[in-house]
This record gives C-alpha cells, sequence and structure tokens, in this order.
C-alpha cells in the first residue's frame, strides 16, 4: 500500500511539471491543463459556440483519452461498461461545465492557478471542498446512480475512435472546424501540437495507472481518511509551484506571481469563484469523478463517463452562446442564475437518487 | 458470512457498501466487483480494517473474499 502512495505521488510531480512546460511551450497561463477550458476550446473549433476567442481542437484532450486507452488495453482493463443513468450523467456534466466556467477553470486548473500564485483559486478550493462535502452528504446516505453493464466491445471503441476523428480534423484544418486567429484570445495559444499531444498521452496514462482523481482526492478524506489521490493532488500543486518558480528563473518570465488581482484568465470575484467551484465540486462526487477522470474512464471504455464528457462539451457550449462564462471582467448575471439554478438541479438529482433507508 | 455484489458500481460506492456491512461485525465477508480500481479500493480499506483479503477472478469479475 505504500508503495501505491509513492506511485502517485511521482505520477503527481511528473503531472504538475509537464502542466507547466506546457505554458512554457505556448498554452495560456496557469493553464496546461484544463479539462472543462480545452473541452470547451474543441466545442467552439466544432462550431458549438461562436465564442471566436476559444476555438480550438486541444490535442491534450485527445492525448488524455487515448493514453488511458492504450494503457488500459495493455494491461488489460479495458472493459466497455454503460448503463449508469446515462442522461443523468449528461445533465450533472452540463452543470459541472457551468459552473467550472464561472470559475475559469477545472479542478485541474483550479491547482495550477494556486501553484501559479492565484489567490481566487484558493477560494474555489474552498468552494470546491463544500461542494464535495454536499455530495459525501448524499453519498453516506445511500445516493447512487445504480450498476452499469457490460457492453459490446465497440461500444467502448467508439469514444477513443472520436478522439481520433478529432486529431484528423486538426491534422486536416477543414474551412468548417473554427480556430482562433493569431493574438485573438486564449484559444489561438497553444503549444504545438505533437507537444500538446505528447503531453496529454503521458498524462492520460499516468492517470489511469494512479486513479488520479481532483474530486475523490478531498472526498477520501472526508469519507475514510483514506489519503492515497489527495497525495496525487498535492504533489502536482508542490511540482508546478517549483515548476512556474525554476521556470521564472531560468527565463527571467514571471510565471508565478501571489495575489489576487491581474492574473491571467480569472477575476476575483470572491463569493462567484466560491460557487462555480461548489457546483463543480458537487457535480463531481455525483458523477464518482472530477472531469480529468471521465475522460479517462471514457478512454477505458466507460460510456457513461463518455456521455458525461459530452455534458460537459454541450455545457460549455452552452456557456458561451448564452454569456453564462464568467471573464476576466468578472462573472455574468446569466452565469450567476445558471449556477444557482445548477446547484438547485444537482441537489435535486442527488435527492431524488438517494434512498430513503435508516 | 456476508456477501455484497459491488459490481458496476460507480466511486466510491463499492468501500462505502463495504464500509455499512461491517457495522455488523462478521468474520468474514465476500464482495464482488468488476473492475480493478474497486478491487484497489475495497482492498485498500478492507486490510485498513484489519481485514486479509483474498481474490479470486470469477469470469470477468473480482470476488475479495475479506477475512479476520
Amino acid at each position: 500500500m505504500k508503495n501505491e502512495k509513492v506511485t502517485i505521488a511521482g505520477a503527481g510531480i511528473v503531472i504538475g511539471l509537464i502542466a507547466v512546460l506546457l505554458v512554457f511551450f505556448g498554452n495560456p497561463a496557469n493553464m496546461g491543463f484544463c479539462i472543462a477550458c480545452f473541452v470547451r476550446d474543441t466545442a467552439g473549433a466544432l462550431g458549438l459556440h461562436s465564442a471566436a476567442a476559444v476555438q480550438y481542437i486541444r490535442p491534450e484532450i485527445i492525448g488524455l483519452v487515448l493514453g488511458s486507452c492504450i494503457i488500459a488495453l495493455a494491461t488489460k482493463e479495458f472493459k466497455p461498461r454503460g448503463g449508469s443513468a446515462p442522461f443523468t450523467r449528461f445533465i450533472l456534466g452540463v452543470f459541472v461545465a457551468i459552473g467550472c466556467l464561472m470559475f475559469l477553470g477545472c479542478p485541474f486548473r483550479m491547482i495550477l492557478r494556486i501553484a501559479g500564485g492565484d489567490l481566487n483559486a484558493v477560494l474555489g478550493l474552498v468552494g470546491f471542498a463544500l461542494g464535495i462535502l454536499a455530495g459525501v452528504f448524499f453519498l453516506k446516505r445511500g445516493y447512487t446512480l445504480k450498476r452499469s453493464y457490460k457492453m459490446p466491445k465497440a461500444e467502448g471503441f467508439l469514444f477513443p475512435a472520436v478522439e481520433i476523428l478529432f486529431l484528423i480534423l486538426l491534422a486536416a484544418a477543414p474551412s468548417f472546424i473554427h480556430f482562433t486567429e493569431a493574438g485573438g484570445g486564449p484559444g489561438a495559444m497553444h503549444a504545438a501540437v505533437l507537444i500538446s499531444l505528447a503531453a496529454g498521452l503521458i498524462v492520460g496514462a499516468l492517470a489511469q495507472k494512479t486513479r488520479l482523481c481532483m474530486v475523490g482526492g478531498v472526498r477520501d478524506v472526508i469519507l475514510f481518511g483514506e489519503w492515497k489521490l489527495l497525495l496525487g493532488f498535492l504533489a502536482i500543486l508542490i511540482s508546478a509551484l517549483l515548476g512556474n518558480v525554476i521556470l521564472t528563473a531560468v527565463t527571467g518570465t514571471p510565471y508565478i506571481h501571489f495575489g489576487f488581482a491581474g492574473q491571467p484568465v480569472a477575476h476575483t470575484d470572491a463569493l462567484w469563484n466560491i460557487l462555480g467551484m461548489l457546483l463543480a465540486g458537487f457535480g463531481c462526487v455525483l458523477l464518482g469523478g472530477c472531469p480529468l477522470r471521465q475522460l479517462v474512464l471514457a478512454g477505458e471504455g466507460n460510456t457513461d463517463s463518455a456521455v458525461a464528457v459530452l455534458g460537459i462539451l454541450v455545457g460549455a457550449a452552452f456557456a458561451h452562446n448564452f454569456g453564462l462564462a464568467s471573464s476576466g471582467e468578472g462573472p455574468t448575471m446569466n452565469g450567476k442564475v445558471a449556477v444557482i439554478v445548477g446547484i438547485l438541479v444537482i441537489t435535486l438529482i442527488a435527492a431524488a437518487n438517494t434512498k430513503k433507508e435508516g | 458470512m456476508k456477501t455484497i455484489d459491488a459490481r458496476g458500481l460507480s466511486c466510491p460506492e463499492p468501500v462505502i457498501l463495504t464500509r455499512n456491512a461491517m457495522t455488523s461485525k462478521e468474520k468474514s465477508y465476500e464482495i464482488l466487483v468488476d473492475n480493478v480500481t474497486a478491487k484497489e479500493n475495497v482492498s485498500r480499506f478492507a486490510s485498513h480494517q484489519g481485514y486479509r483479503v483474498t481474490v479470486t477472478e470469477k469470469d470477468e469479475d473480482y470476488l475479495l473474499r475479506l477475512e479476520k
């Protein structure tokens, strides 16, 4: 069991450094990885929303799914499964995306933002923990989305196949795929395709092997006093922090600065940073894992997780089509309404799927 | 001997079911899971609780026998 902890801490250190390097190679600041942002960019590239600043098929997402898929196949863990309340998972995915885009980052980017000195993300972490507590409240009382079942092999391969299609679309760049023009916003800021893809593959493989999950870390400590997953989370934080310090020293460009104001792709509205991540954390506990974990599980052939990712994709598109996503200026009125509605809907979903037993 | 079928359940439900079952303080339990993550999680939890865990593969599932 000790071994497991060493492995996940080691993986976390590698993942944190890869995330920092992605920023060095061109990704937006504190955004080596952000599942919500990258799925949102992909939604934009596909024309599902028309926010010109955030349109790009992010190879990291493709790599995460395929990296997990390859390792799962190699270790005989690729097992197509599905049928555990798929539409509920879709709706949860939609609201997780809306919560993340209120805060401007998924739980993974929240860690990277803290590692970049962004103190708004510490408030995000407070909200995230509160959301997890809410989820744990229902889990303890018997919350379940019921069983998944064995599915045909082909069903499990479809989602990884879609990711390969995305890779082809990225390489071929047909006119119907949208890319943010140079200087036009975060969508134009990215590492070279092969670097992003390789980073995704490595992190996807490591996350599959170690079961890394941002929401699982806090959840398991609260529920069972089990620190394994949180150790991965902390290792990423520490290694990204050190990576940022080293990069700053080596390049002379600041990769880290502590404070609330002027943080990259972030806003300073404390209440809505908290509530956005509360919604995301709550929704992720009900899904059984954070957005990164959903991608990894989808790579292992879990089509319930693939449906959750589709929910995140659609939720991210809605977030921009309906003006719900925050910007550097702060949250929008529409976004605030959507987050409140989301917390209510998710609470209802949690209550409706909780057994009434003693 | 109590038997729990935790196949197909999302994280962390197999561990929660195991923990709830342990309130009856029996000498042994059998937990059936269908994926490696759940196998690891239940094994880890059970050994923390002082149980010896033996795993047998059964078709595509894993049968975990916990004994004190």
